[in-house]
């Protein structure tokens, strides 16, 4: 059968209605489908571009992605009607919105905006609210905060996580006003990068090792300490794009994780067809054939995800036992590759990397391709493959997204990648990177509405169900807390400002909805948003937030891409019903303190951003004046390339890291005694050197129970759980499991069947996408999907969110989400 | 005349659908309306080397699909009404709307399944390459939105000369013979041509509009 008659049959089968059309799937095999709409509720127009339109205001995406890609409304009548994105200026440089920037307008405008404050009148986490004034509610929060401020101290006071609307004055007023009464406790980390945020300082430096003038403390000289979030620790992706001739990407997929079009997806496509024509290669390890290699499978490695750091041993073995070590720079820049330059406390005890690599210390197990073979399903053969095209390139580009890391083993994970580019000295020099992320930019044009955080105590932020449910016995050695030796109270409220990490997005949601309930334990729960997200039922007061494109908004360029920018315009549209800016709203809670006036400093907010603005017009030199950039609404301009660590690499003397030696700590003493020291379970482990462990519910830890290895990813139709409720994007980018075509046969499962997904925390409802797109043995579900089960009934959860099944078991370093990516399970059709 | 067409770089998609949500936010289209779909390409299998390691030939790739504005467009040639034209300057194919009577022709017709049945005006629709924005010296709004920069609009016979190897057609798609598409691809490394059997369209749901 031509192609061509298998389309016409195909899609007569559609037209003719019903979905037994669906059941071709496989039959139909190439045939494209058109078919008449389905449903007869085709949704209201209220938009588009048919008739005139009579304002253009520019605004920013709020979400974390990282692009803050820019906006172009177009209104009729007071109300924005469709989008433009950046289209000024050169092609090259215009941070052009994905397909949820794009679809703002669905949100923005969406029925289900929350129009009015409420207070819980049902149990908590029921979702049952009622309607009240403002006066009301700014009352209800003043009191509370004061009496858990009076009873329990400002410790008992937790800003919850929360990244979903970006803007130099979206959050930042709460912090400014809780600041002004004395402050809240701090979080460390982030959801992001925590394993990799607290392991790496040990490393690559930690700012606790600089003075107050920013020179390391025993060495007296100006020295760098890590951050993920910079241009000095890793190379910008347009150095490789400029001089590196290979590739090497471990979980690390731009167009899935930095779609936006100044972003560093757009990036990523520029150093392909740079590197290519200069006959080099992409490499992109990974458990999923993702998007960043759709259309390249060649560049694919297929890896059992959580094991990165086994392939990176092996590759170090394949260096060591054939010379290829740089020993040289791991000598002059570097602590304990080998035993010549292991710190006097652990010197002849076979504690060094290359002892651990060649068996010759620690487990005693020679970490030879053959040995990493079964643990990451690739050939042997296959990574002597690897380390020698890795060797064999002259500036090998090694970089990780923050994937491998977000494991119950991502502290030595995220640092057994690093090893890579430091074992044959490809740091610090043209073309090459860190084994980190790609930097981020180093110039931010604007700063945002000042706050000062008087208390220092810190959790790291994955720890809070933690602190809720027992902070007094929380100390520094048994929780990581910071600042202080031990909390000094429980966190009694809690303020959630646009997240949704209460339950969808912090882990283990069955266990959390437990601590939660428990009114006993937190005793008010603050929460602020646009629409009913699964956290905001957790409220006991509920305010309907405005949206960023109804106020006049300043934002920067967001993070991961390359380049600088502001933004600012609006409003677009007044917001709806009586939403409200959060600065006018936190204005009315300081009130009623008594520090209205500290709070405000007399301006309103817009006069705030133009003071903003103005003094980082002033310092940057190059800037539009204020009425310049109203008119304009955009400001833009490129930053060279970075290399990271390249001054280290020139001098280290003149130029060391912040870690005690000064140099790269491969064998960090400053970890071994923690080691030593730290409370840990038995089954936890905290490593001076990068090793492969398993990690909870990692490798060699599946069941006849759960036999499946389970993870999760980003996801097109959401950032996060951002725009989770947008039925469009859905439509487009469904809410499916990815699964290989081995596991699915031998449960009898096909693409499209409705599956149950079991964890030894919870179980989910999905859809099955049977593909060979990922690793046999694992399946993978986007993650961000929101939580929708009868918390007082069975618990399934029907929107299949990904933390329904993660269990809440801090990893032993950072107390980090190691588990958001660490999961076994067991898939049955439904 | 000039034939205006899409220049489509299937080696930069990433299959986001930025071009298919922006056209639909353009045009403000219902959820279970495109304009612009992207199909979803996938073949390949797995083989057990029986050592607890594996190798694969897996591909993926993603095709973005509008209307092609084909130089014989068959949904003109068999529309019952007359109600398709092609413009005699652009070459842009539309369907008028006070012409079309819904019969459908169209939809059951054209081989890349662009037009629409509208259920709510119960008349056919599609792209109709953003022809107010064009008269006005404007890229359509897809081809401005793409993140990787993978769509160009023009001429097509330009778009071919300053393009070196592009085809007109790559699996999913039907062989160009049939109604000489306005549109000149990139293939991608994975790329097959029409008429391959190696792999099927993998996200069936999500380019037939059925609800999730």
């Amino acid at each position: 059968m031509a192609l061509n008659e298998a389309a016409t049959l195909s899609r007569r089968t559609f037209v003719k209605g019903s979905l037994a059309g669906l059941a071709l799937a496989g039959a139909a095999g190439g045939a494209l489908y058109g078919c008449s709409p389905k449903s007869e509720d085709g949704g209201a127009k209220d938009g588009g571009a048919t008739g005139a339109t009579d304002q253009i205001a520019w605004s920013q995406c709020n979400v974390n992605c990282g692009g803050n890609c820019i906006f172009q409304w177009h209104s009729r009548d007071g109300k924005i009607v469709y989008m433009e994105s950046d289209n000024t200026g050169d092609i090259d440089l215009q941070a052009r919105a994905c397909l949820r920037g794009r679809s703002m307008r669905r949100w923005i405008n969406h029925p289900d905006r929350l129009m009015k404050p409420m207070k819980r009148v049902g149990k908590r986490g029921e979702g049952k609210f009622e309607e009240i004034s403002w006066d009301e509610a700014i009352d209800t929060i003043a009191s509370e905060l004061k009496r858990v401020i009076d009873t329990y101290g400002n410790e008992a006071v937790y800003v919850n996580y929360a990244t979903g609307m970006y803007s130099c004055t979206g959050k930042q007023p709460g912090l400014r006003l809780l600041s002004l009464l004395g402050g809240y406790v701090n979080q460390g980390y982030d959801y992001s990068t925590h394993m990799l945020q607290a392991i790496m300082p040990y490393m690559f430096g930690s700012a606790a090792n600089l003075d107050d003038d920013g020179n390391h403390a025993t060495l007296g000289k100006p020295a760098t300490a890590f951050s993920p979030y910079d241009n000095v620790n890793a190379s910008s992706f347009s150095e490789a794009e400029r001089a590196s001739d290979l590739v090497v990407m471990f979980g690390n997929s731009p167009a899935e994780t930095r779609m936006g079009g100044a972003n560093a997806v757009w990036d990523f496509a520029k150093v392909r067809e740079a590197v290519q024509g200069r006959g080099g290669r992409i490499v992109n390890i990974d458990y999923r054939l993702n998007e960043s290699a759709s259309g390249h499978p060649d560049e694919w490695l297929p890896i059992r995800p959580g094991t990165d750091a086994a392939l990176c041993s092996a590759i170090a073995h394949e260096w060591i036992a054939s010379g290829q070590v740089n020993k040289e720079f791991l000598d002059k820049y570097c602590v304990g590759y080998d035993d010549d330059t292991m710190p006097e406390s652990a010197k002849g005890q076979n504690k060094s990397y290359k002892d651990y690599i060649m068996g010759t210390g620690y487990d005693m197990v020679e970490k030879t391709p053959e040995w990493a073979a079964p643990i990451t399903q690739i050939p042997a053969d296959r990574i002597r493959e690897l380390a020698a095209e890795i060797a064999g390139a002259k500036a090998p580009f090694i970089c990780q997204g923050w994937g491998p890391q977000r494991h119950t083993n991502g502290e030595d994970t995220t640092r057994a990648i690093s090893m890579l580019p430091i074992l044959i000295g490809q740091i610090g020099l043209p073309g090459t990177n860190t084994g980190q992320r790609e930097a981020e930019p180093s110039v931010y044009l604007v700063g945002s509405l000042p706050a000062k955080n008087p208390i220092e105590t810190t959790i790291p932020v994955y720890q809070w169900v933690n602190a809720v449910d027992h902070g007094h016995e929380m100390t520094a050695t048994n929780a990581g807390i910071l600042g202080a030796d031990k909390l000094s109270s429980d966190i009694k409220f809690i303020w959630n400002y646009a997240g949704n990490c209460l339950t969808n997005q912090h882990g283990d949601i069955n266990y959390t909805h437990d601590i939660l309930a428990d009114e006993s334990k937190c005793e008010f729960i603050l929460v602020w948003d646009t629409v009913m997200t699964d956290s905001a039922k957790y409220a006991d007061i509920l305010l309907p937030d405005a949206m960023r494109s109804e106020q006049l908004n300043m934002q920067t360029q967001g993070y991961s891409e390359y380049y600088t920018a502001v933004v600012v315009g609006g409003p677009a549209q007044e917001p709806p019903g009586e939403c409200r800016t959060s600065y006018d709203v936190c204005a009315d809670i300081a009130d009623k303190f008594g520090v209205k006036d500290s709070f405000t400093e007399g301006k309103t907010q817009e006069e705030w951003i133009q003071e903003l603005y103005e003094a980082g017009a002033k310092a940057d030199g190059d800037m539009p004046t204020w009425d310049e950039i109203k008119k304009q609404g955009v400001y833009k301009r490129t930053l060279a390339p970075a290399i990271g660590l390249e001054a280290f690499r020139t001098d280290p003397v003149e130029n060391p890291l912040a870690t005690p030696s000064g140099k790269i700590e491969i064998y960090s003493e400053t970890l071994a005694d923690i080691a030593a020291t730290w409370e840990l379970a038995e089954d936890e482990a905290i490593n001076p050197i990068p090793v492969f462990t398993p990690g909870f519910q990692g490798y060699g830890s599946v069941s006849d129970e759960y036999p499946l290895y389970c993870t999760g990813f980003h996801h097109k139709s959401r950032t996060h759980s951002s725009f989770g409720f947008i039925e469009e994007l859905e439509a487009v980018a469904r809410q499916q499991l990815w699964m290989n075509p081995a596991d699915a046969e031998s449960r009898g499962i096909a693409d499209g069947d409705k599956v149950a997904v079991k964890s030894p925390a919870g179980e989910i409802r999905i859809e099955a996408k049977v593909t060979p797109r990922i690793v046999p043995g694992t399946v993978a579900i986007p993650q961000g999907a929101w939580h929708k089960a009868n918390m007082s009934g069975d618990r399934v959860d029907e929107g299949a969110c990904v933390n329904t099944l993660t269990t809440y078991k801090p990893t032993p370093l950072a107390k980090g989400n190691g588990p958001a990516h660490s999961m076994i399970a067991e898939v049955t059709k439904a | 005349m000039t034939q205006y067409g899409f220049y489509f770089d299937n080696a930069r998609c990433t299959g986001c659908r930025t071009c298919e949500m922006a056209c639909k936010d353009y045009k403000d289209l219902p959820v279970n309306i495109a304009f612009r779909r992207v199909y979803d390409y996938e073949g390949g299998s797995w083989a057990d080397a029986g050592d607890g390691t594996y190798t694969s030939d897996t591909f993926a790739y993603h095709v973005s699909l509008a209307c092609n504005h084909c130089a014989m467009p068959a949904c003109m040639a068999k529309c019952p009404s007359g109600a398709i034209e092609k413009d005699g300057k652009t070459g842009l194919v539309h369907i008028d709307q006070e012409k079309c009577t819904g019969a459908g022709v169209c939809v059951t017709t054209c081989p890349y399944n662009v037009p629409i049945l509208d259920s709510e005006t119960k008349k056919g629709v599609k792209c109709d390459g953003c022809a107010d924005r064009v008269a006005a010296g404007q890229d359509p709004v897809c081809v401005e939105s793409c993140p990787v920069r993978a769509l160009e609009w023009g001429d097509i016979e330009e778009l071919r000369a300053a393009h070196a190897g592009t085809k007109a057609g790559i699996a999913p798609m039907p062989s160009p013979d049939e109604t000489t598409p306005s549109i000149a691809i990139n293939p991608c490394p994975a790329a097959k041509d029409p008429g391959d059997t190696t792999g099927a369209i993998a996200n069936e749901k999500e380019v037939t509009n059925v609800p999730a």
